[in-house]
């Protein structure tokens, strides 16, 4: 009996064992334990993003006059003094009206539809190459003059954060969300013609003719 | 065996041709003719060289393995003109060099907006926050122990892909037509698996991420499509991610414009409406011939391209010769590509070979006798959903050509008699 009763629990030990699930069979994992609460001074290091609706905008105000100081300093390098780009640097103002053009020049004026991203992009990133470096103030101050250089507000203009949802960019309505199940309906269940589809096939464009693509030595034809 | 007599045709017709004088094209020569030993051996056969002599490198002498030194021409290149500086541009993949459907990582295009960050995995940390019940932080050790971790094989095709060619053929070139598009696999935890852990409050319907390179890229999506399929990716082809593609950490949004796949990911928001940032309302918006634009299209539409014979691969030799090319959808699994050598007059199915998996590159080739004639080459591609890739012409029709973005229409190459092979677009 007692040499049973010792028995006993090397028996349990055994069954356990065998009762063990094998790897890939165990229960969920418990992912409770992995990361940890952001704390509030993390949060608004990094959640600086503004929504048309002006919300995570910062407490501050800026002029026009301050702004075009600001932009004569930090941007006009590239975007030129009336905000017309140097180069192919990017031009934030003009273009009023040239959308539907064979060369449409999509500015802050003529084509963004939100205030609330030109304000979200220049704090977020710019200057390019020295992003983040321009206080909440200047930003506005920014943000008001190029207003200012695509004529939406006149040079007594002040930004605040208190009136920034007051102001409507022209192209505001120029938008509409992806329709192509609808307007390119379709391009869906043809059935593609497979033989004698056409009478001829001309060509009508060649890239040869602009001659812009980079030289690549190695693609010299020569057949053999 | 027929396979190795090839080849030694090939050789000998190579020599014999170099012996006959330039011009000479192959065409005297029949295909049952025996071609070698026209002008004797073949001295890469009869003389021993180098590498069958002496000892080669030994082991780890390489400890990271590079392709070999006669493949260096096989790069990505970018297009100068293109963009005002190299930290916000563009380089494109050799398609036109490469086979099979998994792109080589230090081959896939490269789109940054401030340049390659270089980011301490160590000091990297990803955030979600907003309409959550747990605002939290992460380690990449951290996301690396959750459960639930997979692979997935997906296509990336920047939405700007084919932009320059909207008002006709104007880069000599797939790589510079076609080649912002990659294919790898992917490492890494669902998305839904982090906003679970975090959780979603009932209003939360929208996601940004955003990025920790100097752009602080942010893009907008549904939190359907979040919790239907992104990932949270520290791996490419088994590795951890190159620099070029957001090293430690990016966001996978498969079958969706590539810009929505946040490199250098470092935070997830969760709100209940848009951003409206400027990367989907300034940039990556669809302007139309009557002004207006499209927004919020995410969705990458069926594309395909024969990668050879293009511009940078002309036809090198008359007789057998192999078409190839690369098909995709963000819709689904592409279901067939057909080809055409006479500008579309008479098509027929490609062979698709290798893996046919959804919303991945499938490569197809169509076998073809070459004997010096013209041809105007093109695909096209059908996807599961029944989508018939368009013409350039049909996209145009709806579009307009002020889009810039998703051009999906059908590619021609032009091969001329001499092989040589263009760009071009035909009626």
């Amino acid at each position: 009996m007692s040499k049973f009763r010792s028995f006993l629990p090397a028996l349990f030990a055994l069954l356990a064992l065998l009762a063990a699930p094998v790897l890939g069979q165990q229960r969920p994992v418990s992912a409770v334990a992995l990361g940890r609460l952001a704390l509030p001074e993390e949060l608004a290091a990094w959640d600086i993003d503004v929504r048309p609706d002006g919300l995570g905008l910062p407490p501050g105000k800026g002029s026009v006059k301050r702004g075009e100081r600001v932009f004569m300093e930090q941007c006009v390098a590239c975007h030129g003094e009336f905000g017309e780009g140097a180069g192919r640097w990017p031009a934030v103002a003009g273009g009023r009206g040239s959308l539907k053009d064979h060369n449409p020049r999509k500015t802050i004026g003529s084509y963004w539809p939100f205030l609330s991203t030109v304000f979200d992009y220049v704090r977020r990133t710019m200057p390019f190459g020295n992003a983040q470096s321009l206080a909440p103030d200047d930003v506005y101050a920014v943000t008001a003059f190029l207003l200012f250089l695509n004529d939406a507000v006149d040079e007594s203009f002040t930004l605040t954060r208190e009136n920034f949802t007051t102001v409507r960019l022209p192209n505001a309505g120029g938008f509409y969300d992806d329709d192509r199940e609808t307007a390119e309906r379709h391009f869906w269940s043809r059935e593609p013609c497979m033989s004698n589809c056409k009478a001829e096939a001309k060509v009508v464009s060649r890239a040869r003719v602009l001659d812009v693509t980079p030289e690549d030595k190695t693609a010299a034809p020569k057949v053999d | 065996m027929s396979g190795n007599g090839d080849r030694l045709v090939q050789l000998g017709r190579r020599r014999f041709l170099g012996a006959a004088g330039a011009g000479a094209v192959a065409s005297a020569l029949g295909p049952g003719a025996t071609r070698a030993g026209a002008s004797g051996p073949d001295p890469a056969i009869t003389e021993v060289q180098d590498w069958a002599r002496s000892l080669g490198d030994g082991v780890a002498v390489r400890p990271y393995g590079k392709p070999s030194t006669f493949e260096k021409h096989v790069i990505r290149r970018d297009v100068e003109w293109l963009t005002a500086s190299r930290e916000s541009s563009v380089s494109f993949t050799p398609l036109h060099q490469l086979d099979g459907v998994i792109t080589p990582s230090g081959l896939c295009f490269e789109r940054h907006h401030a340049g390659i960050a270089e980011i301490d995995p160590a000091k990297h940390r990803l955030m979600i926050n907003g309409l959550v019940e747990r605002q939290m932080v992460y380690t990449l050790e951290d996301l690396k122990r959750f459960p639930g971790r997979v692979n997935r094989v997906h296509f990336l095709e920047c939405v700007a892909n084919s932009g320059m060619e909207w008002r006709g053929a104007q880069l000599n070139g797939c790589q510079f037509t076609h080649g912002m598009v990659h294919n790898v696999m992917y490492t890494g935890v669902p998305l839904k698996t982090l906003l679970e852990h975090c959780g979603v409050r009932a209003n939360g319907k929208w996601v940004l991420a955003e990025g920790g390179d100097a752009s602080t890229m942010t893009r907008s999506l549904p939190l359907e499509k979040a919790l239907k399929d992104c990932l949270v990716v520290w791996a490419m082809n088994g590795e951890a991610l190159r620099p070029e593609q957001g090293y430690p950490l990016r966001l996978a949004v498969p079958g969706w414009e590539g810009n929505m796949w946040v490199k250098w990911l470092r935070r997830i928001e969760i709100g209940d409406q848009p951003w409206h940032q400027r990367e989907e309302t300034s940039k990556y918006t669809d302007l139309l011939a009557d002004g207006r634009a499209r927004r919020f299209t995410w969705i990458m539409d069926a594309k395909s391209v024969v990668t050879n014979p293009s511009p940078q691969a002309p036809i090198r030799h008359k007789g057998p010769a192999v078409l190839s090319g690369i098909a995709w959808s963000g819709r689904g699994a592409i279901q067939r590509v057909d080809v055409t050598l006479d500008g579309g007059r008479n098509w027929r199915h490609a062979r698709i070979d290798g893996s046919a998996l959804p919303l991945s590159l499938v490569r197809f080739y169509a076998e073809f006798d070459w004997n010096g004639e013209e041809l105007l080459v093109q695909s096209r591609a059908i996807d599961d959903t029944g989508y018939v890739q368009p013409t350039k012409d049909e996209l145009r029709k709806v579009r307009g050509t002020n889009s810039i973005y998703h051009n999906n229409g059908i590619q021609t190459w032009l091969v001329r008699t001499s092989g040589e092979t263009e760009n071009v677009e035909i009626s």
